[in-house]
């Protein structure tokens, strides 16, 4: 990382609007028309991308790793679900604010204990947290549906104009829309002086707290935010499909979210979305191509990607390891 | 910075292109058939006998059926209903598939079910047993079981047989309620008591903490049921606890004692009594054939998976043949509709009303034949309908 040296041009640099990124997003929109007889796959590149971008923004921004996103990822889901079955709200893009906001609500309420711990207490708490939802779920069947998931969803036109089709072009468009819209706001927050001293905090949580950052409501906020992406991804995933079951908690989901990441590489937004082209992409193609050994050969291109793009992604892979390094010697170095 | 993102947007830019898989013209004489199953994960081995024994039957068959070519386009969906809903959607809308079949879990044949209803398009439910399935949608007919049809059987069976007292241990989903809802109606009508209930999460196959309490419990026999493919670890548990020194006796529906595994339990499963479909020791010669093609083309003995996968793609052969290759959903289920066969677990028929399987249901007992084990089967319930619908 090039901490040390001009990071307020850099960030500066950053912040502007590249043509790489127009060339990004006039592909996004060209898929529209170009794969007209995929769009349910491009759903859901769409909604994981979002998903994927959420955990970028703690994992990758502020250095808080989760192995149970699905949490929110999955109350969002059933909010969506359980707001369209008895109609409480009828619209789906009112019942998405609302779903992302109660995921919100458990992003904040959990956030006390995540940030409490070092790497691998987080691990386990927020992988706790994802298990705990599941199973609560399942207990509670009555509401959730339990193991069959929630049955008769049935969503409404968006605005009262436009009804998901068979086909999926009016989902996909919505998610993509829903995804734009909130990866411009998570761009803006980022390169603020919130984002950057996020980033400060992860790269040092104690300068960060001595030059006079509020290192744990700075956590809690950017937890809190990534909580509520996940939320909205997950409502975005029950309104395409019209599904709510119990695997939106799965740690499946979480650990895939992961993998997202790992391919796209964290910390830069786009990892996330790209992340999640690439791995529904292989998935497709491999699981079409051998449905029994699909899982085997996703493994090999996962370690070639890993093996090639060396460089990225040993800045991907290793900061957590060298953060973990520094924070321990940092803590000896407190000690004595 | 904009080199690194170029090559990102390129390798996006591949990928969106590979993705977009190029589709074969449909050409007009072929019949489609879109197979979900899961072939990875917890359930795979469902998908993998139904797959095989699909692919078995087309092999016996040919794959023409009036003047139609039939093609398989088999799809994982790893038991996730999103999944199993996308693929579904997929295989309508791209491959414009006559018929969609498999179906691993009762989440996954929900979640299909709109689809088929939308799209005119049958469902073949081949595996999933929960007893509303088949009223999501009139497009869905069913060659697998219901939990229903096994577990009131059962539970009769245990009241004439003199066992009083019943702990159950069932896995905690749709199908694991329905079989204990069904076993108890039946049990505690005739006479009999329940005297502990657990519910084992289904994503957890360590039964240990649970076998304690059914040990405590002093039952005369135990209830069991989880789904096929968890009754290997479940009976080695049973065994590695002592339960099958204590007297305490496994009955239940017979996914537990499936074929597939059976012979792996070992000696602690000599005994157990158990309500079914399908046994490989069903002393037909329709099943003698089968079991032995089915060995000889994957080295393993068929399970009730197998049965139901083999019994779906008949269907669908024998529904063309009526229809004379006309493959349209509503002419399709029409012929469906009280189809009656022999299949290899005997005399079967699709109850024109329900579209839900009538089938015998046969009590088994765990025996020891040839140095392998096998269901084998002493007493037989003629054309059992589903009770999830008689009833109302």
């Amino acid at each position: 990382m090039s901490a040390d040296h001009g990071v307020g041009e850099v960030s500066l640099r950053r912040a502007r609007w590249g043509h790489g990124e127009t060339a990004f997003w006039l592909i996004a929109i060209a898929a529209i028309f170009v794969f007209s007889d995929r769009y349910l796959i491009l759903t859901e590149m769409a909604w994981l991308g979002l998903f994927a971008l959420s955990l970028d923004l703690i994992l990758g921004y502020a250095g808080i790793v989760s192995l149970g996103h699905a949490a929110f990822f999955g109350v969002g889901a059933y909010a969506a679900g359980l707001l369209a079955v008895h109609g409480i709200v009828k619209e789906p893009i009112l019942a998405l604010v609302v779903a992302g906001c109660a995921a919100m609500v458990l992003g904040f309420a959990t956030s006390f204990l995540v940030i409490r711990g070092s790497e691998l207490s987080q691990l386990m708490v927020t992988l706790g947290i994802a298990l705990l939802l599941r199973e609560l779920a399942n207990k509670f069947s009555d509401i959730t549906g339990g193991f069959d998931g929630l049955q008769g969803i049935v969503i409404d036109p968006i605005l009262g104009l436009f009804s998901f089709d068979i086909f999926g072009k009016v989902g996909f468009i919505y998610c993509l829309v829903v995804l734009f819209v909130l990866f411009l706001l998570a761009r803006l927050i980022v390169h603020s002086p919130f984002g950057l001293s996020l980033r400060a905090i992860r790269n040092n949580p104690l300068r960060a707290a001595a030059i006079g950052i509020p290192v744990n409501r700075r956590l809690i906020a950017i937890y809190t935010l990534s909580a509520f992406y996940a939320g909205i991804a997950g409502a975005l995933f029950t309104q395409t499909t019209a599904l709510a079951s119990l695997d939106v908690f799965s740690f499946e989901r979480s650990a895939d979210l992961l993998l997202v990441l790992v391919i796209g590489g964290a910390g830069y937004l786009y990892g996330g979305l790209i992340g999640a082209v690439v791995f529904r992409v292989l998935q497709d193609m491999f699981s079409s191509w051998t449905p029994q050994f699909w899982q085997f050969w996703i493994g090999l291109v996962l370690v070639l990607i890993v093996l090639i793009g060396r460089e990225r992604m040993y800045r991907g892979v290793m900061w957590l390891p060298r953060l973990a390094m520094r924070r321990m010697t940092s803590l000896s170095r407190s000690a004595s | 910075m904009s080199i690194r993102q170029k090559t990102l947007l390129r390798v996006a830019a591949a990928g969106l292109l590979l993705g977009a898989s190029a589709l074969a013209a449909q050409a007009q004489d072929t019949v489609k058939i879109g197979l979900i199953v899961p072939m990875t994960g917890g359930q795979a081995s469902t998908g993998k006998q139904i797959d095989n024994a699909v692919k078995l039957y087309m092999q016996q068959h040919g794959d023409t059926v009036a003047g139609k070519k039939i093609e398989v386009i088999l799809k994982d969906d790893a038991a996730v209903p999103d999944n199993t809903k996308r693929l579904a959607q997929e295989l309508i809308v791209n491959d414009k598939v006559n018929i969609i079949a498999g179906f691993g879990v009762t989440p996954a044949a929900f979640a299909a079910a709109p689809l088929a209803t939308q799209a005119k398009v049958p469902e073949v439910v081949m595996a999933a047993g929960t007893s509303v399935i088949t009223e999501k949608s009139p497009y869905i007919v069913r060659t697998s079981f219901t939990l229903g049809q096994s577990s009131t059987i059962i539970g009769d069976w245990a009241v004439k047989n003199g066992i009083k007292k019943v702990a159950t241990l069932t896995s905690d989903y749709a199908p694991g309620h329905d079989a204990l809802k069904f076993f108890k109606e039946h049990f505690t009508a005739g006479g009999g008591q329940i005297v502990e209930e657990v519910k084992v999460p289904l994503a957890n196959p360590d039964f240990a903490p649970f076998l304690q309490r059914m040990k405590d419990a002093k039952p005369d026999a135990m209830f069991v049921f989880v789904p096929a493919g968890q009754g290997g670890n479940f009976m080695k548990q049973y065994a590695e606890r002592g339960l099958d020194k204590s007297g305490i006796k496994v009955i239940g529906p017979g996914d537990v004692m499936d074929d597939d595994l059976l012979n792996g339990m070992g000696d602690s499963a000599l005994g157990a009594v158990t309500a079914h479909i399908y046994s490989a020791a069903h002393p037909s010669q329709v099943n003698k054939d089968f079991v032995a093609a089915y060995k000889k083309a994957y080295n393993q003995r068929p399970g009730f998976m197998a049965v139901g996968g083999y019994d779906g793609i008949h269907l669908i052969y024998a529904a063309l043949q009526k229809t004379g290759g006309k493959a349209d959903g509503d002419s399709l289920i029409a012929a469906m509709k009280g189809m009656a066969w022999e299949s290899p677990r005997g005399p079967i028929s699709i109850d024109p009303e329900t579209r839900d399987i009538v089938q015998n249901v046969y009590i088994r007992k765990v025996e020891k034949k040839d140095g392998e084990l096998y269901n084998v089967e002493f007493e037989t319930f003629k054309d059992v309908k589903d009770p999830g619908k008689t009833k109302k």
